[in-house]
């Protein structure tokens, strides 16, 4: 039995297979708690009740939501372009999925350990811009396109420092495998997670996460007030559906990436206490509460700010910190912290 | 066959679909998408070549940035296409000359192609094994230790063709309002803003 699962292409096929369902099944449930959880913070910082009615607490309030959106009727604009309005929503959605291929969850817990995980995460995000031009494109109509313009702007801007700040973690650990930059982050507890040596850099992280991900502070692309929704306005039904799972989905992935680039994954904060699967989620989680409470505290920024601070600011800050990293990992100023070179060096 | 195998022919496949129609396709956005999917597919060749890092930065920096701004072009470009194309059947036997020369010159080329006998261990010398050193590694210490110099000059280049660029394209107008940001910055409401009692029925 196990012998057809690691030789026969087949079994190998359904192996991988068996693997991305047991990370992309977990993925959507826990999804739908978190949105529920989302709606829960904002509504108390609002002062509001939030979801009350489905299920205890209204907890099942997203799995209502969840037929409601595939039970609607689809509608296509008229003069849109059928294949793209179509293909937008379903690249973002698989593209959201597909970058979780390389975050391990545990030690040696991950799907596809490729040396280059950081770098195909990194890819894969940076296609995802393609979901929301293609959107704003296909549909035909003013708003959208507008909103998808300026989500493209945004993205590319944002990413470019977002790049700059990993490139930093890339030169301290030496190597591109999210497990080994994990594990270059074992030590003392919480004193030897990169949040330390990298301290100015994790809130740059944050930021331009927000920015990435289209979340408020930075949700210029669906600025309700002006672009009535962007580039999501002519999408109804499963396509819009799939829009937002795909946005939230890509989130999550950021909250990940906070937690095992500058938090230890599931390393455990304290020696004595013993590292798991549990703490990583604990890490996610956390995060995940960071950018509901800001989506609900803080004023959409304006356009021409939002990308004065990608350029002007985050910019030349992130690639100085490259090069002061730099520096620092080689001739191993602060005692080494900026050089565990676990490969080569 | 193996699944490696099979990889190849797909990503071989969505190359060679993709290029098709990134010039049969009629709409220039479904063009421009075409041509990401070439993208995507010469990327999976890479991975199958083992060059997982110069995959990655294809994909990170033609697909996600260079293919991006082709397709912002091409959308805000109102270029009519059908006059174009008619444009086009007039020119058609010039091209299909320069295309037939062309296509003789490369047949010929490719016909004399030799290689040296010490072509294959020259190659192979440039990188450590791969139990030795990454892929990743490898390219680093080429680039930015024994060719540094090269290297540096070769991006120097590019800043000062980027320069050039923007000089060339940088317009001075005097006759706008610019945003100062210090300025805007350090605006005290006292001072900017007066609060009036209005009273019902008088107005300001």
């Amino acid at each position: 039995m196990i012998e057809f699962f690691t030789t026969t292409n087949l079994g190998i096929a359904l192996l991988i297979l068996g693997q991305c369902l047991l990370i992309v099944v977990p993925l959507l449930v826990a999804l739908a708690f978190l949105l529920y959880f989302d709606r829960k913070v904002w509504a108390a910082v609002q002062m509001r009740k939030g979801p009350n009615v489905v299920g205890a607490f209204g907890v099942l309030q997203s799995f209502a939501d969840f037929i409601k959106y595939v039970l609607k009727e689809i509608v296509v604009p008229s003069g849109a372009d059928r294949f793209v309005f179509f293909l937008a929503p379903m690249t973002s959605f698989v593209l959201a999925m597909l970058a979780w291929a390389v975050i391990p969850f545990n030690d040696g817990w991950v799907l596809a350990d490729i040396n280059v995980a950081i770098l195909f995460v990194f890819a894969i995000s940076s296609l995802e811009v393609y979901g929301v031009i293609m959107g704003g494109w296909a549909s035909n109509s003013k708003y959208p396109f507008l909103g998808s313009l300026r989500s493209a702007a945004q993205m590319i801007s944002y990413e470019v420092s977002l790049g700059l700040i990993i490139i930093g973690v890339i030169i301290t650990t030496g190597s591109m495998n999210f497990g080994d930059i994990v594990m270059a982050q074992d030590g003392k507890g919480l004193l030897s997670w990169y949040w330390l040596p990298h301290f100015p850099m994790v809130f740059l992280f944050l930021i331009s996460a927000l920015a990435e991900t289209n979340r408020p502070p930075f949700d210029l692309p669906e600025a309700e007030s002006e672009l009535v929704a962007g580039y999501q306005v002519e999408y109804s039904s499963t396509p819009f559906l799939l829009f937002m799972i795909g946005e939230y989905v890509a989130i999550v992935l950021m909250c990940t990436l906070i937690s095992i680039l500058f938090f230890g994954g599931w390393l455990s904060p304290v020696e004595a206490l013993p590292d798991g699967i549990l703490w990583l989620f604990a890490k996610i989680f956390f995060f995940f509460f960071v950018f509901s409470m800001v989506k609900a505290i803080t004023p959409r920024y304006r356009y021409d700010q939002l990308m004065r601070i990608g350029w002007k600011v985050f910019l030349p800050l992130s690639l100085g910190w490259v090069v002061l990293v730099a520096f620092f990992a080689q001739y191993g100023a602060f005692w080494g912290t900026y050089a565990r070179w676990t490969v080569g060096g | 066959m193996s699944v490696a195998d099979y990889a190849f022919y797909l990503f071989a496949m969505t190359t060679v679909v993709g290029g098709f129609f990134t010039v049969m396709a009629r709409n220039p956005v479904h063009s421009v998408l075409w041509l990401i999917t070439a993208f995507v597919g010469a990327t999976g060749l890479f991975v199958l070549l083992g060059a997982e890092f110069v995959a990655m930065l294809l994909m990170i920096v033609y697909v996600g940035a260079v293919a991006v701004l082709f397709l912002f072009v091409v959308m805000m470009l109102d270029v009519d296409f059908a006059a174009l194309k008619a444009e086009m059947a007039k020119s058609l036997p010039l091209a299909l000359l320069i295309g037939v020369i062309l296509l003789m010159e490369l047949g010929t080329i490719f016909g004399v192609w030799q290689f040296s006998d010490g072509a294959e261990a020259a190659r192979g010398a440039v990188t450590p094994a791969l139990d030795v050193a990454h892929n990743t590694q490898a390219l680093g210490m080429i680039l930015y230790t024994d060719y540094i110099l090269l290297f540096q000059l070769a991006g120097l280049i590019l800043l000062v063709a980027m320069i050039g660029a923007i000089v060339l394209t940088l317009r001075h107008r005097t006759n706008i309002k610019r945003q100062n940001v210090i300025a805007q910055m350090h605006r005290d409401p006292a001072e900017a803003m007066k609060i009036i009692d209005v009273k019902p029925g008088q107005g300001l």
